[in-house]
């Protein structure tokens, strides 16, 4: 019952209501003289420093969902869900230096978005319109799945109705909020509320992780319940250990998500809003604290192990939700005015990604779609209220995902989301060091990863679920006579890449025209005061003619 | 490809700025977290954690310390 949790809520709520207060401020934070441009309400300016673009970045990564998923996946197979720290320690290294020539080119020529940027290197708004839509399909159900992240707290808190209105309208209130802010000010909302969230978060976790233990007996106790547990389950897969036919699932699964995450639109968003090269070359160092959080959360799912956490039941009847243990151990470890700073610390956290999610999807269909489609001589004004009217059309889309269907449906599209994502990595990221592919052939190999991935993540099964189940394909399916699992994205991509280069090999020798590279070798070593390095709006000579107001 | 530009004529420094050998080093913390066979294992254990814990969550220092090296050492070639 709510009556019991109602500390917890009123904390929540203030915590709540002041970044709200805070996200229609950030219109007036570091105020430009003309909001309506793109690179303002889209790219905060294009001019965050080291710090604010480590809390964004980082509050933008290491979403709410994530903070719930992780440890739960930990609860349910152990090590396995370890995989979310390799994953983000070898991402940083991998992009080092692809982020900082992206951003130099993105600079010069004045590019939103990765598809502006392919438009350009390959001379194609096919291929573009191809990376557009991939983008914005695997973003709308990381933003639902933000949703998933406050309803686990929510119902934590006891805050639950009868009917399907009743039980989702917190939530629905708490976007109507989200989406008005985002609105009035972009991306400088995200950025100002991150410092709260990340706050929150680095004091939650760091007494969670000291207090923790000494309640529940030590370090050693908390991995022998795990290791009990584990023993006792039928699951083959599960242990505190990885075992002989999961390793490979383990590496894949996380160099895999590593090469994806900034494949997704909303990571170069915050990659982009930064002021120059080094910015983005100190936070590559510098955001791995995030990733130790992340560890440190992870474990969290032993510690609910060992103080022995009951999940509360899912959806469906005879389902568990595996996501309210983390909401659950707070409870039933804190007292109740920490728990409520801690379920804010949840809840704001979905809401920094959410906001930075939408926008960078709304930029995606203004600079790709709309402006290329619809209205070639869009102004720079009217491309930013575009924007921001389809952020709010993308947020009322991932709520009613939310509402009306079933969230494991929102789950299953985000595992399908890091397939599909790295099936852009071909044309963006390699395209940033090479035009060796030819434009026919990339989107030859997007479309052979894509189906490859599709029927491979429809072949997974699992003892609960015939499709769909997981993202470890058993080779055995490829007629290997193994035990050993795969993840699917890497052989989806690897296949794109093979078709992409023999695409690119017969279209060369049939002599296919391959259009003109819009961008020069030395617009990708640009950076903040080269001459053509220009904030705020500018004439663009690459894009398409844009009449200048 | 690259058209030469007259407005803004490339300048050799610049250039300069990404090409390094220390780049390399890069690698290290990429190949490394990615072998199973370093960190799945329970002995020795370090304040009750098995080591694939330990071990893992001490990659993060690998990854920055190489990071920062990296951008150190590179930063004063060409400096603006």
């Amino acid at each position: 019952m709510w009556r019991d949790h109602l500390t917890e809520i009123i904390i929540f709520t203030l915590l709540f209501l002041l970044v709200s207060g805070m996200g229609f401020v950030a219109a007036r934070w570091r105020a430009p003289k003309d909001m309506a441009h793109l690179d303002e309400w889209g790219l905060g300016g294009r001019n965050f420093g080291g710090w604010i673009t480590w809390f964004l970045v980082g509050g933008d990564l290491y979403t709410a969902y994530t903070f719930v998923a992780v440890p739960a996946l930990v609860f349910g197979a152990g090590a396995m869900g370890f995989f979310a720290v390799p994953y983000t320690i070898v991402i940083y290294p991998l992009v080092f230096l692809v982020l900082v020539r992206l951003w130099s080119v993105s600079h010069r020529h004045g590019f939103v978005t990765p598809a502006d940027f392919v438009r350009s290197r390959f001379d194609s708004p096919v291929l573009a319109l191809v990376i557009a839509i991939t983008g914005i399909v695997a973003t709308m159900p990381y933003i639902a799945l933000q949703l998933v992240g406050i309803e686990a707290v929510l119902k934590a808190m006891g805050v639950t109705g009868e009917s399907t209105i009743a039980r989702h309208l917190p939530i629905i209130v708490a976007f109507a909020i989200l989406a008005a802010y985002t609105y009035q000010s972009g991306l400088r909302a995200p950025a100002l509320i991150a410092f709260v969230k990340d706050s929150l978060i680095y004091i939650v976790i760091l007494v969670a992780i000291f207090y923790l233990p000494y309640k529940l007996g030590g370090w050693g106790d908390i991995f022998a319940a795990a290791d009990a547990k584990f023993d006792a389950s039928p699951a083959p897969g599960d242990g505190v250990l990885l075992n002989a036919n999961n390793q490979l699932q383990y590496v894949t699964l996380a160099f895999g998500s590593a090469l994806a995450l900034f494949l997704y639109p909303h990571s170069l968003t915050g990659v982009l809003a930064s002021r120059n090269r080094d910015v983005i070359k100190r936070n590559m160092s510098a955001l791995p604290a995030y990733s130790l959080l992340l560890g440190l959360i992870a474990l969290l799912g032993y510690m609910a192990i060992a103080a022995d956490v009951k999940p509360l039941p899912g959806a469906s009847e005879g389902t568990v939700d595996n996501n309210t243990i983390v909401p659950l151990l707070f409870d039933q470890q804190f007292p109740s005015w920490f728990t409520g700073i801690a379920y804010a610390a949840i809840g704001i956290g979905a809401l920094v990604p959410a906001a930075i999610m939408s926008i960078a999807a709304a930029n995606l269909f203004t600079r790709n779609i709309y402006k290329e489609y619809l209205r070639r001589d869009a102004t720079a004004a009217q491309e930013a209220n575009v924007s921001k009217i389809t952020s709010l059309v993308v947020k009322i889309g991932a709520v009613a995902c939310i509402v009306f269907l079933d969230p494991q449906f929102s789950i299953d599209l985000q595992l399908i989301g890091g397939v599909i994502i790295l099936q852009t990595l071909p044309a963006v990221a390699l395209g940033i060091y090479t035009r060796w592919f030819h434009r026919a052939g990339l989107v030859a190999g997007w479309v052979a990863g894509m189906g490859l991935g599709m029927w491979m993540l429809y072949q997974i099964s699992s003892p609960t679920r015939k499709h769909f189940a997981g993202s470890a394909f058993p080779l055995e399916k490829f007629g290997f006579d193994t035990q050993k699992t795969i993840y699917v994205g890497i052989v989806a991509v690897l296949v794109n890449l093979l078709v992409a280069a023999l695409v690119t090999l017969a279209l060369r020798a049939a002599k296919v025209a391959e259009g003109v590279d819009g961008t020069a070798q030395d617009d990708y070593f640009a950076d903040e005061g080269d001459p053509r390095v220009t904030p705020g709006p500018r004439a663009d000579a690459d894009a398409a003619p844009e009449p200048v107001a | 490809m690259a058209a030469p530009d007259p407005e803004a004529p490339p300048t050799a420094s610049a250039r300069a700025k990404d090409k390094s050998p220390w780049n390399w080093l890069l690698f290290i913390p990429i190949v490394v977290p990615l072998v199973p066979a370093f960190f799945n294992g329970d002995s020795p254990r370090l304040f009750g954690f098995p080591r694939f814990y330990w071990l893992q969550l001490a990659y993060i220092i690998l990854g920055v310390t190489t990071t920062t090296l990296v951008y150190q050492l590179t930063k004063k070639r060409g400096d603006r």
